[in-house]
């Protein structure tokens, strides 16, 4: 066997290991997050530690139903907020804009997508909360310190936008021109073109593209740790702290070396933030995979 | 005036509406980062490292968090390169079965969605493991993981496209199959490869939640792997709402050289871009 014969198998032995290694890595970090939180499992029952408000780590008592409903409402608050401004956006990027418009737009939105989010958490910490302390909530009537549910609702939206506009130009500009042309020829406006042609021949990345921007609002950490409070209460106005599970494991990973049920009671939070996200992006990866098999014009 | 007429404007008006929240949310994010970092930034700053502890400490700069950074984030980019060049250029049909290839693209594009504290928590749990805590090998292990699904299928996306033509003419040559991958495909490749590469890293040195617990936070620069460091995203976390306005004004450096830096890195990636497509056979 000559030296390059034997060069090849060796560089093809290391290419399959690194891709053994990269398809093996995900249930590493599955399995290691299900034995660390096995301890906490043990002990406390899990619908306990699902629906319970009792936190008291000392004395060993971890209910995370505050947490998962703030994580509930600030996840559902951003995206309730984000996909229908960046629906419109892509919309207008790619239907409406003039050409010139569209080419200053399109890298402003690629930025937007490159900004580091203790960046975003630091602009809602200067900008955000104290709009929100002396403009918004007095205007509801609520009193507010600005860090709330409802900040970091606003900055999780903007960091959710460029994910779903990018996704959306891309799959507004792949649909032929035939099928607008035909809708426009027997009378339609501009508008209905759009919401009864391309939404609909899009709706598949469409509903990946939000599915997707779940996991990034749900696993958010830094920017959210820094403007929504970090109270675990269920809040009972938008105006109020609360807490997510990320932000969570964020602000107490200093304390958690020292107790060990504390430890697998945050791993066990990082457990469900890994399963989560996990589904969500599994049904928007399936989604997207079938719509480009099935829409291939 | 009719209902679908009214509607058309409406929404266009709705429209406009967005559009000027995203553009200016990009604008207001970078004009604060500016009018900020700006008036903090000084010689001084950028020289020196912090003193005196963090939250509470005054006096000194941020090098230790931009050293830290390139620490971190350069050789996690450099990994996560290596072993992601090996798995796109395996996941090609000359090595591997379609199924096979799939599955893995497909676990490559679930890690990606992981959130970053995830990772953060699983690499620190490992170092921990083997003993070893917090320290800038543990840090660059995390990046190295967040990096590498990103990596991966944009480089995978680029040498998908190369015809293969390209390749039989390689093989007809007598070249073996790895020559012909590493050689001729990855040439070819080019452009995605340092795209990827380069969003890798931009999202590497801007991450803060994955090194959080792995890499720590210190006041000095980091003397061997071992060492905790700081990095500039967990400078800013740290002393962003700190009491004291100087040492506010170094969380507001920090941010303005990472924003500044992620720019460049973006603007980089296009330069370079186009350079390099004129090596890629059409």
């Amino acid at each position: 066997m000559d030296k390059r014969q034997i060069r090849d198998i060796i560089g093809t032995k290391l290419m399959l290991i690194a891709t053994i290694f990269a398809s093996i890595l995900f249930f590493l970090i599955l399995f290691t997050l299900l034995s660390k939180s096995l301890l906490i499992l043990e002990t406390n029952s899990i619908t306990d530690i699902l629906f319970s408000s009792f936190w008291n780590p000392s004395r060993g008592h971890f209910g995370l139903f505050p947490i998962i409903i703030g994580t509930v409402i600030v996840t559902g608050l951003s995206l309730i907020i984000a996909v229908p401004i960046s629906l419109l956006c892509a919309v207008y990027i790619v239907e409406f804009a003039p050409k010139k418009i569209r080419q200053i737009i399109r890298p402003f939105i690629d930025l937007l997508a490159g900004v580091p989010s203790v960046v975003y958490g630091l602009c809602a910490f200067l900008f955000l909360v104290p709009l929100v302390r002396d403009v918004i909530a007095p205007w509801f009537g609520v009193e507010s310190t600005g860090f709330c549910v409802f900040t970091a609702s606003l900055i999780l939206s903007v960091m959710v936008f460029p994910i779903i506009i990018s996704m959306c130009v891309e799959s507004f500009c792949a649909i032929p021109v035939e099928l607008k042309e035909a809708s426009l020829s027997v009378g339609a406006t501009k508008w209905e073109t759009v919401k009864k042609v391309t939404f609909r021949a899009s709706a598949p990345t469409i509903i990946s593209a939000i599915l997707l921007g779940f996991g990034r609002a749900f696993g958010e950490t830094i920017a959210v740790n820094m403007v929504i409070g970090g109270k675990a209460m269920i809040p009972s106005t938008l105006f109020d702290p609360g807490e997510t599970l990320a932000s969570r494991i964020a602000s107490a990973y200093s304390e958690m070396m020292s107790i060990p049920k504390y430890e697998s009671a945050l791993l066990f939070m990082a457990l469900i933030l890994f399963v989560v996200v996990l589904i969500f992006n599994l049904l928007g990866v399936f989604i997207l995979r079938r719509a480009k098999k099935r829409c291939s014009y | 005036m009719n209902w679908r007429n009214f509607e058309e404007s409406l929404f266009k008006i709705l429209m406009l509406i967005s559009i000027i929240i995203v553009v200016s949310s990009l604008l207001i994010i970078v004009g604060l980062i500016v009018i900020n970092g700006a008036s903090s930034l000084s010689i001084d700053m950028i020289t020196q490292s912090s003193s005196g502890g963090y939250y509470l400490g005054k006096g000194g700069g941020i090098l230790n968090a931009i050293l830290g950074s390139l620490f971190l984030a350069l050789p996690a980019t450099g990994l996560a390169y290596l072993l992601g060049i090996g798995i796109a250029l395996y996941l090609q049909r000359d090595f591997t079965y379609p199924g096979i290839s799939g599955f893995i693209r497909l676990s490559l594009d679930i890690l990606w969605g992981i959130p970053s504290i995830v990772y953060g928590v699983f690499c620190i749990m490992i170092m921990i493991a083997v003993g070893f805590g917090t320290s800038l090998l543990a840090g660059i292990l995390a990046l190295t993981f967040l990096e590498l699904p990103i990596i991966t299928r944009y480089m995978d996306e680029s040498i998908k496209t190369v015809p293969y033509e390209l390749k039989e003419g390689s093989y007809s040559l007598g070249s073996t199959k790895f020559e012909t991958a590493v050689k001729v495909v990855r040439r070819q490749a080019m452009p995605g490869i340092l795209a990827g590469v380069l969003l890798g890293l931009g999202r590497g040195i801007g991450d803060a939640a994955s090194i959080l617990f792995t890499a720590g936070f210190t006041d000095s620069i980091p003397s061997s792997v071992f060492d905790s460091t700081a990095a500039l995203p967990t400078m800013i976390y740290h002393l962003y709402a700190s009491p004291i306005p100087s040492v506010r004004s170094k969380a507001y450096a920090a941010a303005f050289i990472l924003l500044v830096i992620v720019l460049l890195i973006s603007i980089i990636s296009r330069v370079l871009l186009r350079k390099s497509g004129r090596y890629v056979i059409k």
